[in-house]
């Protein structure tokens, strides 16, 4: 049998990057989460704020320690099996990824411990700072490689010249076209992912009949956070496809299943796109509403897959599946802030059950619209690495084997599937554990000596939460 | 390009992030190589929580000098990162049992052998896989073009597997000697023993590396046997008697800081004899720095950033070993 390196590193990397993108994912907009919640107990100087920030805290360092591990490895494979790559786009995303280390990376890293561990050892308006600059951080990292990643959606600032990219102005190089809906998009995602986690929890608390008081907090706040930015988010999903639109069109052929495409073109709910015979089978659509979607007017002409070279299109077969999943969920996550709108006007946020079962089970809808929607705008780049310019297939390590890589890629299975399992059993034990109770009163006891207090990621004070044997 | 002084300056900037990493990850790889033969349960909670609040940090200036590499120097990296291939596959992994390994012991009780283990196995193969890229890159990467050319086992030599073993004896030495700083009682006095063999033991592995590796090379011979260059490089190899005595009267004299500070001026000596050996080659044995450097406009947008952003974060690493500064004292809050 033939091993395909090109396949299997495309393999490995949409795997190893799938794992590492659900940690950020979560962890950016909890670090801002726990920044706010320090800012609550540092006015206010209520334990209850204290004590919530310290339970997600514990949450955030799992979860920001396994997007760590995953992330280096994610460096590294750029120059490993995508050589031709990293030679070709070095001199442009080189310094953006290099200023995302020196900007966010050092930032996250340091402040961590002093967020973690540091809570005696310096003055509350310095943890309250590192819990801001651990926040910050995280954004930061977000904009450097989104900004990257969207260099190679839309290139712009850069020539291509003897078979490399040379800088004319970084100013378009780092603001590329797509960079400002990209941002905008992923961080609302990302936002609301860790809102849904919170209200979740939250729920699940109430449903036990456990930590009220701090379900109440987490309940209300992720709550209006999501009810802020449901809506927000379509409004820039709508941009961003418009935007996509302009710069990508077959990618938006793709998307909604287009073959002809043209004036009035209809918006397809269901379809299954078959590239052989460049049509789609058991099709229901609404006539001219894709027209009227993409274009904002009944007679626009929109992208049909057939204008493009077959060898210049993507996929349609995944992408009209990963995009409806994505809008899917982004339409869930409406209904869920409408309804919210109307318990919280009724009074009635803390009591119905069946609502705060609806928010247990939409835990996970964040994480699956950020990987559906990464498929979408990742496969829909396809068969290019740099848009319009570099094809996938001429970026790969020429010296790469197919053994090397089939080694690497069932290595990082193996060892994914335990170091996630173990991460994700750890995360689902400090949930049912809870937050712990500390009371005002407690806080007026002065600090507990130095050599009694834990010095490491996520430890509780004292205790494992692992059941004895 | 040639001689340019931006490319110099890149030189010291992904020279200095690697050094860097070096001496602070290479501290706390060293405790995870000497955890399973600590004197107690207690001594193993204390040499973690000794490096708890830091080891991330630390470990962020690989990926700093791989990000260096990969903008100032982006030839480099489409080519020796290939050429590394399995052995940096066997690093990432054991980085990332060694980093979960943190977080997870002390959440578990049961499985808490199990975490143990991966921390000494993660440290000591994530060490020996850094020696084998240092002791292959050192041999020579075949080059074609732009792109590596030699197969996916051209790094597997005699010369690299002893560059990982000579590493895995080096970075003990940077732990054990970091624990005689950080602890005190049975643990330190266990370190003081643990430092002295390991001296030895480094002093014979290093002298070896460098006696073979002008075997290598016919020019890095030349760089160092020639006259006068012999007179004038003779300080280096002086210098590491200097140090290595210094630091075993400073192992007798029982002294808490000098011995760390010691082993890692080793450390910078042994780097300092690597680039002497290379210089201005950066991918052996062909392509020298000048002809691997990115062009000014990128040279310059990244520098203008660093020299601000590098003194930043030297400031606030000085801050965060301050805020943690002190003996780590017994793990009373486990048992």
């Amino acid at each position: 049998m033939d091993l395909d390196p090109l396949l299997l590193s495309r393999i490995q990397f949409a795997f190893v990057i799938s794992f590492h993108i659900l940690f950020p994912s979560f962890t950016v907009g909890l670090a801002c989460w726990i920044a706010v919640l320090e800012a609550r107990w540092l006015i206010t100087g209520k334990a209850l704020y204290r004590s919530l920030s310290e339970f997600w805290t514990r949450i955030f360092a799992i979860s920001f320690g396994m997007g760590v591990v995953s992330g280096i490895v994610m460096t590294y494979q750029f120059g490993t099996n995508w050589s031709r790559w990293s030679d070709i786009v070095g001199n442009v995303l080189g310094p953006l990824i290099q200023y995302e280390v020196v900007t966010a990376f050092f930032l996250e890293a340091a402040f961590l411990g002093i967020l973690l561990f540091g809570r005696d050892r310096v003055p509350r308006g310095i943890h309250f700072l590192a819990a801001v600059l651990v926040a910050t951080g995280t954004v930061l990292s977000s904009f450097w490689i989104l900004s990257a990643n969207s260099w190679m959606h839309t290139p712009a600032g850069a020539e291509l010249r003897d078979g490399r990219f040379f800088v004319t102005d970084w100013w378009a190089v780092v603001f590329n076209p797509s960079f400002p809906y990209r941002l905008a998009h992923m961080l609302t995602a990302m936002f609301l992912t860790t809102g849904f986690v919170v209200a979740g929890i939250s729920a699940f608390y109430l449903l036990r009949n456990r930590f009220l008081d701090h379900a109440r907090v987490g309940l209300s706040m992720s709550l209006a956070l999501i009810t802020i930015l449901a809506p927000l988010q379509i409004f820039l999903g709508d941009l961003h496809g418009l935007n996509t639109l302009e710069h990508q069109p077959a990618k938006i052929a793709a998307m909604e299943g287009h073959w002809e495409g043209g004036a009035r073109a209809p918006l397809i709910l269901f379809a299954i796109p078959d590239n052989e015979a460049e049509t789609n089978h058991a099709e229901i659509a609404i006539p001219a509403l894709s027209s009227l979607i993409l274009t904002h007017e009944w007679d626009g002409v929109v992208p049909g897959l057939k204008n493009f070279p077959v060898a210049d299109r993507p996929n349609p077969e995944i992408l009209f599946w990963t995009f409806r999943i994505m809008v899917g969920i982004g339409m869930v996550m409406l209904a869920v802030a409408l309804i919210h709108l109307v318990q919280r006007v009724r009074g009635k946020l803390y009591s119905p059950h069946w609502f705060h079962k609806v928010l247990v089970g939409c835990m996970p809808l964040g994480f699956i619209a950020i990987l559906a929607g990464w498929f979408t705008t990742e496969i829909g780049r396809q068969p290019w690495v740099v848009y319009g310019m570099i094809r996938t297939a001429d970026a790969v390590t020429p010296a790469l084997t197919g053994g090397a890589v089939l080694t690497s890629l069932i290595v990082f299975m193996v060892v994914y599937a335990i170091i996630y399992g173990a991460g994700t059993y750890y995360l689902f034990r400090l949930l049912t554990i809870g937050p712990s109770r500390l009371n005002d009163e407690d806080l007026e006891i002065p600090a507990v000596a130095q050599g009694h207090q834990p010095k490491r990621p996520l430890s509780v004070p004292g205790e494992s939460i692992e059941p004895a044997e | 390009m040639e001689g340019s002084l931006l490319t110099l300056a890149w030189v010291a900037i992904v020279g200095f992030a690697v050094f860097m990493y070096v001496l602070m990850d290479g501290f706390d790889l060293g405790i995870g190589i000497l955890y399973p033969f600590a004197p107690s349960e207690e001594a193993r909670d204390v040499m973690m929580n000794s490096v708890a609040p830091v080891w991330d940090f630390n470990e962020t200036w690989l990926i700093l000098g791989g990000a260096g590499l990969f903008a100032a120097f982006p030839i480099a990296y489409a080519v020796v990162l290939p050429a590394m291939y399995l052995p940096l596959l066997l690093m990432l992994i054991a980085l990332v049992f060694r980093g979960v390994a943190f977080e997870f012991r002390f959440k578990a009780r049961s499985s808490r052998h199990l975490w143990n283990k991966a921390f000494f196995l993660g440290s000591l193969l994530a060490t020996f896989a850094q020696g084998v890229v240092l002791g292959s890159f050192i041999q020579g990467i075949e080059v074609e073009g732009r792109n590596f050319a030699g197969t996916m086992l051209d790094w597997l030599t005699p010369f690299s597997l002893f560059c990982g073993v000579a590493l895995i004896a080096g970075y003990a030495l940077l732990g054990s000697t970091w624990l005689i700083w950080r602890t005190i009682g049975i643990l330190q006095d266990w370190c003081f023993r643990v430092a002295r063999r390991l001296l030895v033991v480094v002093l014979v592995l290093v002298t070896a590396v460098s006696l073979w590796t002008p075997f290598l090379d016919a020019s890095i011979a030349a760089r160092w046997f020639s006259v006068p260059n012999i007179l004038l490089l003779s300080p280096v190899p002086l210098m590491v008697g200097f140090l290595a005595f210094g630091l075993w009267r400073a192992l007798d004299e029982g002294r808490e800081v000098l011995p760390f500070a010691f082993a890692m001026g080793l450390f910078a000596l042994s780097y300092l004899g690597l680039a002497i050996s290379l210089w201005p080659v950066l991918i052996p044995p062909g392509i020298t720095v000048w002809q691997a450097a990115a062009p000014p406009e990128t040279q310059v947008f990244l520098l203008i950033g660093m020299a601000f952003l590098i003194p930043t974060i030297l400031i606030y690493t000085a801050y965060s070993y301050w805020v943690f500064r002190g003996k780590v004292t017994g793990a009373i809050g486990y048992h």
